[in-house]
């Protein structure tokens, strides 16, 4: 029998890994798992690996793609190589995320109050007022406990000396939570071996958190409040998740077409007639929910559902609005507004911006066009960026172009070279690139799902991450 | 954990009832896998039928069975083995083949994923898997049986995880309604194209008949057992007719089907206190009057054909009440009531009008 170590030839070539790298001393619990990996075969692995895949398949974990005549169910792929966090890693993750959701929450209630932090010219106005994701429609409206964000996703990197900086906020419908719980029930299925007698932080109350954190924020005057989730349907991409988070709550997984609003309430129909609803948590964008308001042309939404909560009669979750939050251009703010409501210094660090809609910092990303990353500041899913260090003669003069058309589109930011974890690879295990994105769920508090959402670029080399681009994901565990 | 949490685990569920739409798609998840395998009982036994020999028309009968002369022979001039299995199994533009059904069961399934138990989703979406990938080769004279076999297996795994995981509330009600229907409407089907199509034109009563064509019939119910513990000295069409419509005891039969849809449809009302199921408990009491009331004898006799289509326009009565009570449209101006409907099928009975939901992607945004 041939058997060579999963270890062999591993080499971090210098980026920062999440195995290997995990403290001086290392982490016993870590090190006893390099150690299980070292002596688990090869082939053994990549059968189950297989048998994973298939698994997640016919349970239906899937997202669907739609082509011309055909629709086709995709996975996820999955890597059986955990992205393993000690707890103190997590310690500062958690409580930078915390902090990072407190300051938001505070930016969005003055921004649509009072306006004090334009007035005090800590952000240019017109990048929020004018942001195409600010909605008028929110001015005044007193969201119940000041949440707008009740769930959001903070994706995180790290750089080559380990340290973990925000790259994104994601505070309007951020998805893969689900993945993250069902890696971890296909985790214990499929390598029990490799988790036995480690202490790992349960990601299983995630549905009760969120249940509870909706029903906080319902309606004041609402004794036992009725949640729903309401989702475009089944032929929407995140669908499988939708699902997963109705069962996990416990709450009815609606469609527009089963609510409506009469004198300002919301009711769903059911076969014992209409039912009041309280608290929304909507996996749908601002723009389709309500046709009086948004789009008109919208039929997944609720006629009269923005009026509804104008009322104080039902809450919607993500607030609308939030979308100026999480803008990249706002991003490059976000250490100053963390300052300004919170009075302390930021947990979790950005990523070094630069503001093309500013003039220093357009001179600043063409002069170092070939070094930066440029992201368009509206696009999510990796679209229409440009990595100057990879990117061709000919790309970056075309890429120059687009910019100077409309800088202020664009942002700009250092290569960050992304950290690797071990990642089952054909022959052994190989360095693969990994980013985080932790869940938070806000209600009376803020709570951190422990772990999150950690992508993989499965091609060698990539830095995109991204499930659309070639990315898969992995089990995040949380050290005790 | 903390303890608020804990708290709140402990305050019993709302009562909350069940979504219209969730009610609606779970009759049509039922009806969709009892068609299914009663497609696949009828072609297995016609494919053994004709392939030892019997020589009759047996394909043609699938064909009148599930009313689709017209689509059929307006692609197909006749009706061969492989252009018939082609047609029912495979065929993505017959809304009544294999394909499509198993498709639009899953649809509703995927619908109705936060009520139905994993198991549940997850066997449909293997068998849709399963099916997605088959082709001609599959559908081979030498493979027909074997393949119609494992479509009824399919089912009767669903049926037996759906009974041994699905939560027992109001959505079972409507499972076992809509089961329960389709099988009833699948019975009549069945008795009335055999019934004539094997009666020797001018035969009369106690004429010979060809035992084994009868024998095919209540193979096709699984009935051919039960039937002979029942009948053991003889096999009349008449009889067969009486024990696939009237029987009290056989799983498959008229009237055993219409006590299950009444037993579900009372237990919405007494249960759960939903008074609209009043007015089909009538016409459910109306329906199985009349059959208990009546000896096959006397329904040949006053005609078969007619009180088979009578009964069909009831079936479909009972099915147009349960979706006005349970799921009314939110424009009812605009929607024919029941009593419309029926008559209006009553003129072209053959016409199938019983498909629910399940069908093509509409755009939707990213959630």
């Amino acid at each position: 029998m041939i058997s060579s170590d999963l270890w062999h030839g591993y080499s971090t070539s210098g980026f920062f890994c999440e195995m290997t790298n995990s403290g001086v001393p290392a982490d016993h619990q870590v090190a006893l798992i390099r150690n299980r990996l070292s002596s688990m075969d090869l082939a053994e692995l990549k059968h189950r690996a297989a048998a994973a895949e298939a698994e997640l398949y016919n349970l239906g974990i899937t997202f669907t793609v739609y082509s011309d005549r055909d629709e086709i169910d995709r996975i996820l792929p999955f890597d059986l190589i955990p992205r393993i966090l000690t707890a103190r890693e997590w310690d500062v993750i958690e409580r930078g995320v915390r902090q990072r959701v407190a300051a938001i929450n505070m930016f969005l209630w003055d921004i649509y109050h009072q306006q004090k932090i334009l007035a005090d010219g800590i952000i240019p106005t017109s990048l929020v007022l004018g942001n195409p994701n600010f909605r008028p429609e929110m001015m005044d409206l007193d969201v119940p406990l000041g949440v707008y964000v009740h769930v959001s996703g903070t994706d995180i990197v790290r750089d080559n000396d380990g340290r973990f900086l925000v790259l994104e906020d994601n505070a309007r419908t951020p998805s893969g939570v689900s993945y993250v719980i069902e890696n971890r029930h296909m985790m214990l299925r499929v390598l029990p071996d490799l988790v036995a007698g480690v202490s790992l932080r349960s990601v299983d109350e995630y549905g009760v958190r969120l249940q509870q954190a909706l029903a906080d924020a319902a309606p004041s005057h609402v004794n036992d409040p009725q949640v729903v989730l309401l989702s475009p349907g089944i032929y929407n991409s995140a669908y499988f998740e939708h699902v997963f988070l109705a069962r996990e709550m416990g709450v009815p997984l609606v469609e527009g077409r089963d609510l409506l609003v009469e004198n300002r309430r919301v009711y769903m129909r059911t076969i014992g007639g209409l039912r009041p609803v309280h608290s929304i948590y909507r996996r749908l964008n601002d723009d389709f929910l309500d046709p009086d308001v948004f789009r008109p042309d919208s039929q997944l939404g609720v006629r009269g559902l923005i009026d509804a909560w104008r009322a104080g009669n039902v809450t919607i979750a993500n607030a609308v609005g939030t979308g100026v939050a999480d803008d990249k251009a706002v991003y490059a703010y976000m250490p100053r507004i963390i300052r300004y409501y919170l009075a302390e210094d930021p947990i979790l660090d950005n990523v070094q911006t630069h503001i093309c809609g500013e003039p220093a910092g357009l001179q600043y990303t063409l002069d170092h066009l070939a070094e930066l990353v440029v992201k368009p500041v509206g696009e999510s899913g990796g679209y229409g960026l440009i990595i100057g260090p990879h990117a061709s003669q000919t790309e970056l003069a075309d890429f120059r172009d687009k910019l100077l058309a409309n800088p202020s589109n664009y942002i700009s930011q250092p290569v960050i070279q992304l950290s690797t974890a071990p990642t089952l690879c054909e022959n052994a295990l190989e360095p693969r690139h990994v980013d985080l994105r932790p869940f938070a769920v806000t209600g009376r508090t803020t709570w951190v799902l422990p772990g999150g959402l950690s992508r993989v670029a499965l091609r060698r080399g990539s830095l995109v991450v991204n499930s659309s681009q070639g990315g898969g994901s992995k089990d995040t565990w949380v050290l005790e | 954990m903390s303890q608020s949490i804990a708290i709140a685990q402990l305050r019993p569920a709302q009562s909350s009832d069940l979504l219209s739409r969730y009610a609606e798609c779970t009759v049509w998840l039922a009806r969709y896998m009892e068609r299914i395998e009663n497609l696949a009982r009828v072609m297995d036994v016609t494919e053994t039928f004709v392939r030892t020999g019997h020589g009759y028309d047996g394909w043609a009968s699938v064909i009148q069975i599930n009313a689709d002369s017209e689509t059929f022979f307006a692609r197909h001039d006749q009706a061969t083995a492989a252009d018939v299995a082609h047609f029912y199994i495979l065929d993505r533009e017959n809304p009544n083949s294999i394909a499509t059904i198993v498709n639009m069961a899953r649809e509703n399934a995927r619908t109705l994923r936060p009520l139905i138990s994993t198991e549940m989703w997850t066997h449909i979406n293997m068998f849709h898997n399963w099916v997605r990938r088959l082709n001609a080769n599959d559908i081979r004279p030498s493979q027909l049986s074997g393949l119609c076999t494992r479509f009824k297996q399919e089912c009767q795994t669903h049926f037996g995880i759906t009974e041994g995981t699905f939560y027992r509330d109001q959505g079972w009600c409507f499972y076992v309604i809509g089961k329960y229907l389709e099988r009833a409407d699948q019975i009549t089907r069945l008795v009335d194209i055999k019934y004539h199509t094997l009666i020797p034109r001018h035969a009369g009563v106690g004429s010979q008949v060809d035992v084994s064509q009868w024998s095919a019939l209540l193979r096709a119910g699984a009935a051919y057992h039960a039937y002979r513990r029942n009948m053991p000295r003889m096999l009349a069409p008449a009889s067969v007719a009486g024990f696939l419509l009237l029987n009290n005891a056989f799983p498959r039969s008229l009237s055993l089907t219409l006590r299950q849809v009444n037993g579900a449809t009372s237990q919405l009302r007494t249960d759960y206190g939903l008074r609209q199921s009043g007015p089909i408990l009538e016409r459910l009491d109306e329906l199985r009057a009349a059959i208990q009331d009546q000896t096959i004898e006397q329904i040949i006799l006053r005609g078969l054909h007619e009180f088979l289509d009578w009964v069909q326009i009831q079936l479909q009565a009972i099915q147009d009440g349960v979706a006005d009570a349970f799921w009314p449209s939110p424009e009812p101006a605009t929607r024919l009531k029941g009593t419309d409907q029926a008559s209006s099928w009553s003129t072209d009975s053959a016409q199938r009008s019983t498909s629910g939901p399940g069908g093509l992607p509409e755009v939707s945004p990213e959630g």
